[in-house]
């Protein structure tokens, strides 16, 4: 496969999450496209790595998935606290941050 | 510079120091008030001592050459000026110095009388060593900024000492008064040395010193400040200094609010030595004045005005402090005027008499007010003469010595300074002279009268003062008596070599016997017009005339309409309201808050709060960022 294939598929997905994550409501939802994103460019990192031939991008894919492992356990630690505080979880509800 | 050395001066102006610093640091906890008192009496002593040794070697130099200096350190030195800390002891300093330091003793001890049982003791004995301290730093300093240095410092422990009882606000606001009315003059002084320095720098002459100085100082003659000759300028602004220290017209008025400090004080800084200073000052600098015709004209106008003017005030005030307070204004009115005719012997052997009789007359007035209980009315005294024998006849001396009796001190002194203003030429001064030598013998003969003779007005019985407060009056009283005699026979001389008197002529015969009669005028109408019945009809008949000056020609209320009030204006509306709380608060302190604030009000609005639009927002410039890199 060759290595711009990799990098368009990687493009396509993040548009696609991104675009998802602008147009979902639920919370739960965009927290999901979120994660989709960080794999976008875990995609593109592999592919460099492929490229080049050199093991650091991989160092960076394993940094994001524990960042991302991370983020998942607070993001949904929030969500759980939302939830029970505002009994929602559509994110157009959720506006208190309002300067 | 010559370099004549003597290094025992430095010993005159340190005991003062030491007493200052052991009263006031260790004073009230180790020394109490037996300790504390006697310590700062001693200290003094010690600098009496030292001061006569000084003398006596200073009279064993040849007349004419009578000059010893001890220089302690280099003060300032900045490029070609520099200035010694360095002290002079000639005839001027030497008659200063005795009579500062035996004054101050005499008044030390009475203090220990006066003011036993007062809680702020130590503090009181050190602030008066502070006081002589810094007076004799005055009088022996070498060069004008170390005696500018004494100047400041006396009127610090003037304002100290003013208010000593400071929980009183009246006397709080007394200090400030002093203090403040000082700075005026101060403000005078300085700008008139600093143009002194700077003129005779520009001519190439570095030193300050008062021989220096003496020597150059005909470089200034001819040179002009705003059209005006030097000489005349820098003079007329150290007299304005002068004014305000020594409380002469238009500066006066602090001087009566003063009185509202312990009565020793009154009668050691506000009438014995500090007030004083100013004339002092004029005669240390005489050979500026010897140039400036026209400003000893001014002093010698503004010392005859003064010394009526206080008189007439004087003349018709009931508190028995004030009564002095316009008596010492006056009298050193009388000083002025010898130093305006360019008589600075004679008013410095006026300067001596006057500390003696001035003391002992406020010290008695003290006993007065110490045995009343701390009464100062004199209309709610009267008939104390039984009751204080002792006093009584203490300030029957000091009556007859201010009032110009023969043999008497004052008579000698006032005598010699009308003599001068007579020969001086100009018919109505000396007139005015004499008027206010019989008004003197007037106001005084009154408080006499009122206080120690006719019938008891109050209920409060008096009693007499211990002996530590009236044996310091009775040595006092000692030399009211024979100062003027020995004085007129030996001080000028040694003052001023050159004035020695001749024969005494058959005009100043005529003179003295014409200010003799005018001064038994006074005497016998201060009597006749203290009989109750005479003074009310009197003062029926001349009431509003009574009532300006009663209330000393409203002065005080022409100075707050005129100075005090534009002033205050000034400050209120546009030093705070405008600069201060309108500019630096206004608008760079609260004007840079609210910029902030207003630009958060706008800014605020992109904080929607919407998620989803921070997200597509950050998209949208991602997208944008992509297309500028790409």
């Amino acid at each position: 496969m060759p290595f711009e294939h990799l990098l368009v598929l990687s493009f396509i997905l993040f548009a696609l999450a991104a675009a998802g994550f602008l147009t979902h409501k639920n919370t739960i939802v965009l927290l999901m496209f979120a994660e989709l994103m960080l794999n976008a460019a875990n995609l593109a990192l592999a592919a460099f790595a492929k490229l080049s031939g050199s093991p650091e991008p991989q160092i960076f894919i394993l940094m994001i998935f524990a960042v991302a492992a991370a983020e998942a356990g607070v993001g949904l630690a929030l969500i759980i606290l939302l939830a029970r505080n505002l009994k929602t979880l559509d994110i157009d509800e959720i506006r208190n941050l309002k300067g | 510079m010559t370099g004549n050395f003597y290094p025992l001066l430095k010993w005159i102006i340190l005991p003062p120091l030491a007493g200052f610093v052991l009263n006031g640091g260790i004073g009230k906890r180790f020394l109490g008030e037996k300790g504390g008192g006697w310590l700062g009496a001693a200290a003094i002593l010690l600098a009496f001592i030292f001061s006569f040794l000084c003398f006596s070697d200073l009279l064993n130099l040849p007349a004419g050459h009578r000059l010893l200096r001890d220089t302690l350190f280099n003060w300032i030195s900045a490029g070609s000026f520099s200035i010694d800390f360095a002290l002079r002891f000639d005839p001027l300093s030497a008659v200063m110095a005795l009579v500062v330091t035996g004054v101050s003793f005499l008044i030390h001890v009475y203090s220990i009388g006066y003011m036993r049982g007062d809680k702020g003791f130590n503090r009181y004995f050190s602030y008066l060593n502070l006081f002589v301290f810094f007076m004799l730093i005055l009088v022996l300093a070498d060069n004008p900024i170390l005696m500018f240095v004494g100047w400041e410092g006396v009127g610090l422990c003037s304002y100290l000492l003013i208010g000593f009882w400071y929980e009183d606000e009246k006397n709080a606001a007394a200090g400030k008064k002093a203090f403040i009315t000082n700075r005026v003059g101060d403000a005078g002084f300085l700008i008139g040395l600093m143009l002194l320095s700077y003129l005779l720098a520009r001519q190439g002459v570095s030193g300050l010193d008062f021989e220096t100085l003496a020597l150059n100082i005909n470089l200034l003659d001819g040179g002009t400040v705003l059209g005006f000759g030097a000489p005349t300028v820098i003079g007329l602004l150290l007299f304005f200094g002068a004014t305000g220290k020594s409380a002469q017209f238009p500066l006066y008025i602090w001087l009566p609010d003063a009185m509202a400090g312990p009565t020793p004080v009154s009668a050691l800084i506000h009438a014995a030595t500090m007030v004083t200073a100013g004339v002092y000052m004029l005669a240390r600098m005489s050979f500026l004045y010897a140039l400036a015709p026209r400003a000893l004209e001014v002093v010698l106008v503004t010392g005859v005005f003064t010394a009526l003017l206080g008189a007439v005030i004087a003349a018709l005030q009931s508190d028995i402090k004030k009564v002095l307070a316009y008596s010492t204004i006056s009298q050193i009115g009388y000083m002025f005027m010898a130093a305006g005719t360019g008589a600075y012997a004679a008013g410095i052997f006026h300067l001596t008499t006057h500390a003696f009789f001035k003391a002992l007359l406020f010290l008695a007035a003290g006993s007065v007010i110490h045995g009343m209980a701390g009464e100062q009315e004199m209309f709610r005294m009267g008939g104390l003469s039984k009751e204080m024998r002792f006093t009584f006849a203490l300030t029957a001396v000091g009556w007859l010595a201010i009032s110009g009796i023969p043999p008497l001190a004052g008579f000698y002194s006032k005598d010699l300074v009308l003599e001068h203003v007579y020969a001086h030429g100009v018919p109505v001064l000396w007139y005015a002279g004499l008027a206010t030598a019989g008004l003197t013998a007037y106001y005084v003969t009154r408080l006499l009268a009122l206080t120690f003779l006719g019938g008891k007005n109050s209920e409060t019985h008096a009693h007499e003062s211990p002996l530590l407060m009236t044996i310091p009056m009775a040595a006092l009283a000692a030399l009211a008596l024979t100062g003027g005699w020995l004085g007129s026979k030996y001080l000028l001389a040694f003052l001023d070599p050159a004035s020695a008197r001749a024969e005494i002529s058959p005009e100043a015969f005529r003179l003295t016997m014409i200010s003799v009669i005018t001064a038994l005028a006074g005497v016998a109408s201060g009597f006749f017009f203290a009989i109750p019945a005479i003074s009310d009809a009197l003062a029926r008949r001349l009431s509003i005339a009574r009532e300006v000056v009663y209330n000393k020609f409203y002065v005080d209320e022409i100075y707050a309409f005129a100075v005090i009030r534009p002033l205050k204006r000034l400050a209120d509306k546009v030093c705070f309201g405008f600069l201060d709380a309108g500019l630096i608060d206004g608008l760079l302190v609260n004007g840079a808050a609210r910029l902030t604030y207003r630009t958060g009000a706008v800014l605020r609005n992109l904080q929607t709060g919407n998620a989803q639009g921070y997200a597509l927002t950050f998209t949208g410039g991602l997208i944008l960022l992509l297309y500028w890199i790409m």
